[in-house]
C-alpha cells in the first residue's frame, strides 16, 4: 500500500545552517503522526516544507505517490492539496465564518459550496456563527473556524502547527482529543506540531522526537516513554534524572540503592551504567533502610515532588503522597522500584 | 502527469521572480535618476557663473539656509514639545479638543500663511492702519516689525512645520510609563525637573526625528522665501535657472543643497531607530497632570494662541478675502485651476499608488536584499525638496529631446521640438519622484500589518500570489490605499516649487495661481486659490486626527 505520506531523508538548510537532519516519516491514511521537540528543533521547518513553504535540500517529499518537493523540484502550496492550520489561526479579518471555511472551495458550485460550508461548520459545531466575523470569535471558536477551513476542501494531509499554543492550559488536551476524534472520523492524515508531549500523547497515533534538526526516535507514546532509544527522548519524555552508578555482576546497586532485573541482561563486576531515574521510580517506603536527605520539595496538592541526595552527591527525584512531608534536610526512608528503570550503557546508547 | 505538472510550476518561478525583482530595480534606478543628475553635475563642468555666485550670493544662501534652519529648529521645538506635554501629560479644559486641533496648521502651506500674514500686518494691512487711525501716527512715525524678512520666514515656517514635532512627541510621551516618572518624583525629584531630568530626555529621539522632519521642509520651501525676498538655496537655484538660465550651475547649487538634507535625512533615520530603545515598555499610559486655576488657564491660553497664530487667524482671514467676492468661485478661470489640480494630483496620486503596490508587494513576496534596497531608495525621495527635484528631471529630459530633435533634424530635416521636457508627463514624473516614498511608506506599513501566516494559509488554499493580492490583501489595505492615495493626491495639490519649474507652458494650478497672484500684491485675488488648498489639505488632517483618537480610545 503506498503510505499517504511519505518524508524520505528530507534535510532544509539555510545557508550554513541545517534545520532538518535527514528526516523520515511515513504515515498511512487516517492516521495522526506528531513532530514534538523543545522550540529551535526544526519541527516547524519540516512541517513548513511539507507545505510547500520551505524548499529542501535533500530528500523527497511525496503524498500518495505524487511527488511534492525534491531539492530540484517544487510543486508549489496552492497546488499540493495539503491544509494547514496556523498557529495564530489566520483567520481572514475581512471575511466572516463562512466565508473563510468557504475560500478553499471556489472551484465549486455556489450551491455544492454552501452546503459542504454548512456540513463542516456542523462538524465542528459552529453552525450558529456562520455569518460571525473572526474578531467576534473566542480562541477556541477560531481555532475550530481554522479547522474546518482547512479541512473543507478535502485535503489529502493535514498540518497543524502548535495549533493549541494560544489557548488556555485547561482547554489544550480536551480540545487536542477532541479534535483527534474529529480526524478520526472522518479518516484523515494529520500531522501535528507542538512542544507540549500531553498534547502529543493526547492526539498522535506516532510521535517523531526531533532534537537538533534530527528525529531521534518515532514510536507510539507509550514505547517513548518507557523504550526511550537515547538519553535525550528519556530526558526530554516524562522528565527524572539521568545518575551515574556501578552495579557487580548480580545487578545490585553502590550504596545497596537495589537491585536491577536481570531478565536477558548480564553485567560485569564493577560496570558502570547510567539509569534513568523518574520521579515514580523512586516510592517512599517507612519500612526502608534507605534513607536520603531531602534537598528540596515542591507541593503539587495531591504529591510531594521531593529531590533527594544521594550518598555519592547526586540528587533523585521522589514522587511522594501529600501526607508524608519532610522538612528540607531531614532524612526521607525510601525504596528503589527498578523493575521499569531505562538503562545507557556509556552516554547515549540504550543497555539490552 | 501531476510531478511534470510541478516541475513546470517550478521552470516558471524562477523567471517570474527576476523579472519582477529586474522591475522594482528599474522603477527604483528610475526614481533615482534626478537625484542622480543632480549629484553627477558636481563632477561636470563649473561654468563662469560660479566665479560671480560665490562673490555676491552664495555666502547668503548658506547663511540664510542655516539661520532658517536654526530659527525653525528652535521654533518648532518650542511650539511642538510644548504643545505635546500639555496635551498628553496634563489634564485642562479643552486638552480633548486641542489634542488634535493643534494638528490643524499642517493643512497651511508655509507660502499661503506667508501670504495672509502679509496682508495683514504689511503697512497697509488692517493692523498697522488701525495703529496709525488710532494714535495719528504717520509713515516713518513708529516702528512696526518687517514680515517680509528672514525672521518673519522663521515665524511662518514654525507655526506651519510644529506638528511634525508635535505629532512624534506626543506619542512620546504617551509611551512613557507612569512608573518611570512616578519614580522620579518618589526620588525627590519636583515636576519640572522631573520633566527636564527624565520625561524629556526620554523624548529625545522622538523630538530629533520631528525636527528633522520639519528642517527638511524648511529647506525645501521655496514660496516664503522667495516671497519674503531671502536669499535661501531654493531662491538660488530658481534664479540661476530661470534669471541666468544657468542649468548646469543650478543643478551645482542643487547639489549642496542635497548635502544639508542628507545630514538631515541621516539624523532622522537614526532617531527613529533610536525610538525602539527608549520605549520604556507598559501599555499603561502615564496619569496626566490635572491642572487647576491659572496654570490651567495659561495651558489652554497657550495652546489657543498657537492654533489661533497657526491656523485660525490666517484661515479667517483668507476667508474674509474671499468672501468679498464670492461669486468668483464659480468663475470658469478658477474652475479651470481647480480642474487642472484636480486632475494632476489624482494622476501622480494614482501612479503613486501602483508603483507602492508593485513595489511593497513585490518585497513581501520576494524578500532579498535588491528588493529591499529598491525600496530603501525609492523612500528617501520625501527628503529631496521639490526644487531639487525639477532640476534633476529637466536635465536628462532637456538632453533627450535636443538628442532627438537633432537627429530627426539631420536625418529627416524635420524638428520634434519638446517630447519630455514641458509637459504634463514630465511634471507627474516628478511628483512620483518627490511622493512615491509617501504612498510606498503608507502601503508598506499595511502590508506589515498583515500577518505572513494569512498569506501562507490562502496559498495552501489553492491561491496562487496574484490571486492572493486581489482576494486577500487589496480587500485587508483598502484604508491604507485610499489613505496613501489621499496623502500624495494633497501633497501634489500644496507642492508649488516642482510645478512651477517643470509645468507646461501656460498652465497653471491653484498652488502656482495663488503664488503669482500673491507675487503681484494681489493678495485678495490669491485667497480663492489659497483657501481651496487648505480645505483640501484639512482632509488628511482630518484622517490623522481619526487615527490619533481611535488610538486614544484604545490605550
Amino acid at each position: 500500500m503506498t503510505p499517504q505520506l511519505d518524508v524520505n531523508h528530507v534535510s532544509v538548510r539555510f545557508g550554513d545552517v541545517t534545520a532538518v537532519d535527514s528526516a523520515s516519516i511515513t504515515l498511512n491514511k487516517g492516521e495522526i503522526g506528531c513532530l514534538l521537540g523543545p522550540s529551535g528543533c526544526g519541527k516547524t521547518t519540516l512541517l513548513r516544507a511539507i507545505a510547500g513553504f520551505e524548499a529542501i535540500s535533500e530528500g523527497r517529499i511525496s503524498v500518495r505517490g505524487r511527488v511534492l518537493s525534491t531539492p530540484g523540484m517544487q510543486v508549489s502550496p496552492e497546488q499540493r492539496r495539503v491544509g494547514m492550520v496556523f498557529q495564530d489561526f489566520a483567520l481572514f479579518p475581512h471575511l466572516d465564518v463562512s466565508a473563510n471555511v468557504g475560500f478553499g472551495l471556489r472551484h465549486l458550485k455556489r450551491r455544492e459550496r454552501e452546503t459542504r460550508v454548512r456540513r463542516l461548520l456542523t462538524m465542528v459545531s459552529l453552525e450558529d456563527c456562520a455569518g460571525a466575523w473572526p474578531h467576534e470569535l473566542s480562541g477556541g471558536q477560531q481555532q475550530r473556524v481554522a479547522l474546518a477551513r482547512a479541512l473543507a476542501p478535502g485535503p489529502e494531509i493535514l498540518l497543524l502547527d502548535e495549533p493549541f499554543s494560544s489557548l488556555d492550559s485547561e482547554l489544550r488536551t480536551q480540545l487536542a482529543s477532541e479534535v483527534r476524534d474529529l480526524l478520526k472520523a472522518d479518516s484523515v492524515t494529520a500531522i501535528l506540531v507542538t512542544h507540549d508531549q500531553h498534547e502529543a500523547f493526547a492526539m498522535a497515533d506516532q510521535v517523531s522526537l526531533l532534537h537538533n534538526g534530527h528525529i531521534d526516535q518515532t514510536d507510539a507514546p507509550y514505547n517513548l516513554y518507557h523504550r526511550p532509544a537515547n538519553a535525550f527522548v528519556a530526558e526530554f519524555i516524562g522528565g527524572g534524572s539521568l545518575i551515574d552508578v556501578t552495579v557487580n555482576a548480580d545487578g545490585e546497586l553502590n550504596d545497596s540503592l537495589g537491585v536491577l532485573d536481570m531478565e536477558s541482561r548480564s553485567f560485569a563486576p564493577e560496570q558502570r551504567l547510567r539509569l534513568l531515574i523518574r520521579p515514580d521510580d523512586i516510592e517512599y517506603d517507612e519500612s526502608s533502610t534507605i534513607e536520603l536527605r531531602v534537598v528540596d520539595r515542591a507541593f503539587r496538592g495531591a504529591n510531594f515532588l521531593y529531590e533527594l541526595l544521594l550518598p555519592d552527591g547526586q540528587h533523585v527525584p521522589c514522587l511522594a503522597p501529600s501526607h508524608i512531608a519532610a522538612n528540607r534536610g531531614s532524612l526521607l526512608p525510601v525504596r528503589f522500584n527498578l523493575q521499569h528503570v531505562v538503562i545507557f550503557n556509556g552516554e547515549h546508547q540504550v543497555f539490552t | 502527469m501531476e510531478i511534470a505538472a510541478g516541475a513546470e510550476l517550478t521552470a516558471k518561478k524562477p523567471r517570474r521572480i527576476s523579472l519582477w525583482r529586474g522591475g522594482m530595480l528599474v522603477t527604483s534606478l528610475v526614481i533615482a535618476l534626478p537625484v542622480l543628475v543632480i549629484i553627477g553635475s558636481l563632477f561636470g563642468d563649473y561654468s563662469p557663473a560660479w566665479e560671480h555666485l560665490i562673490e555676491t550670493v552664495l555666502g547668503d544662501y548658506v547663511v540664510n539656509s542655516l539661520l532658517l534652519m536654526l530659527g525653525v529648529g528652535a521654533g518648532t521645538l518650542l511650539l511642538g514639545v510644548s504643545a505635546a506635554w500639555l496635551t498628553a501629560m496634563c489634564d485642562f479644559p479643552g486638552r480633548r479638543f486641542f489634542s488634535w486641533a493643534l494638528l490643524l496648521p499642517m493643512a497651511m502651506p508655509a507660502y499661503i500663511i506667508a501670504y495672509t500674514y502679509t496682508g495683514m500686518l504689511d503697512y497697509a494691512g488692517p493692523v498697522q492702519s488701525l495703529l496709525r487711525d488710532t494714535f495719528g501716527w504717520r509713515y516713518g512715525d513708529y516702528w512696526f516689525p518687517e514680515i517680509r524678512s528672514l525672521g518673519g520666514a522663521v515665524c511662518m515656517l514654525s507655526l506651519v512645520l510644529y506638528p511634525y514635532t508635535y505629532l512624534l512627541v506626543r506619542v512620546a510621551f504617551q509611551e512613557q510609563s507612569t512608573a518611570v516618572l512616578e519614580a522620579s518624583r518618589s526620588l525627590g525629584k519636583t515636576l519640572p525637573a522631573t520633566f527636564f531630568r527624565v520625561a524629556l530626555p526620554l523624548a529625545r529621539p522622538a523630538i530629533a526625528a520631528g525636527v528633522s522632519l520639519a528642517l527638511m521642509e524648511t529647506l525645501a520651501d521655496y514660496g516664503t522665501v522667495s516671497y519674503f525676498g531671502v536669499s535661501a538655496f531654493t531662491t538660488g537655484i530658481f534664479r540661476t535657472w530661470y534669471g541666468l538660465g544657468e542649468l548646469q550651475t543650478a543643478a551645482q547649487l542643487a547639489a549642496f543643497l542635497m548635502l544639508f538634507v542628507f545630514i538631515l535625512f541621516i539624523l532622522e533615520r537614526q532617531s527613529r531607530r533610536r525610538l525602539r530603545f527608549y520605549r520604556t515598555g507598559t501599555r499603561q499610559p502615564p496619569r496626566r497632570i490635572v491642572l487647576r486655576g491659572w496654570r490651567a488657564i495659561t495651558a489652554a491660553g497657550l495652546a489657543s494662541a498657537i492654533l489661533i497664530a497657526g491656523f485660525l487667524l490666517p484661515a479667517s482671514q483668507l476667508t474674509v478675502w474671499v468672501l468679498q467676492d464670492p461669486l468668483r468661485a464659480a468663475e470658469p478661470a478658477f474652475l479651470q485651476l481647480a480642474g487642472n489640480s484636480f486632475l494632476l494630483a489624482a494622476i501622480a496620486a494614482a501612479c503613486c499608488l501602483l508603483l507602492a503596490l508593485f513595489l511593497g508587494y513585490g518585497k513581501r513576496l520576494f524578500p532579498g536584499f535588491a528588493q529591499t534596497t529598491a525600496n530603501g531608495v525609492v523612500s528617501m525621495g520625501y527628503a529631496v525638496p521639490g526644487t531639487v527635484i525639477a532640476v534633476g528631471v529637466l536635465i536628462p529630459f532637456t538632453w533627450f529631446d535636443n538628442v532627438v530633435d537633432g537627429w530627426l533634424r539631420q536625418t529627416m530635416g524635420v524638428s520634434s521640438g519638446l517630447l519630455l521636457s514641458g509637459t504634463l508627463g514630465a511634471l507627474v514624473f516628478a511628483y512620483v519622484v518627490r511622493f512615491l516614498s509617501v504612498s510606498l511608506q503608507t502601503v508598506e506599513s499595511g502590508l506589515a500589518r498583515i500577518r505572513p501566516s494569512i498569506d501562507e494559509s490562502a496559498r495552501s488554499l489553492g491561491y496562487a500570489p496574484l490571486s492572493l493580492l486581489q482576494r486577500i490583501h487589496i480587500p485587508m489595505l483598502r484604508g491604507s490605499l485610499l489613505t496613501a492615495l489621499l496623502l500624495v493626491f494633497v501633497d501634489v495639490l500644496k507642492e508649488l516649487p516642482t510645478t512651477l519649474i517643470l509645468r507646461p507652458f501656460n498652465f497653471n494650478t491653484l498652488a502656482v495661481r495663488a503664488h503669482e497672484l500673491a507675487s503681484d500684491e494681489r493678495l485678495a485675488d490669491a485667497a480663492l486659490p489659497a483657501l481651496a488648498i487648505v480645505l483640501i489639505g484639512l482632509l488628511p488632517v482630518i484622517l490623522l486626527t481619526r487615527n490619533l483618537a481611535s488610538d486614544n480610545a484604545a490605550s
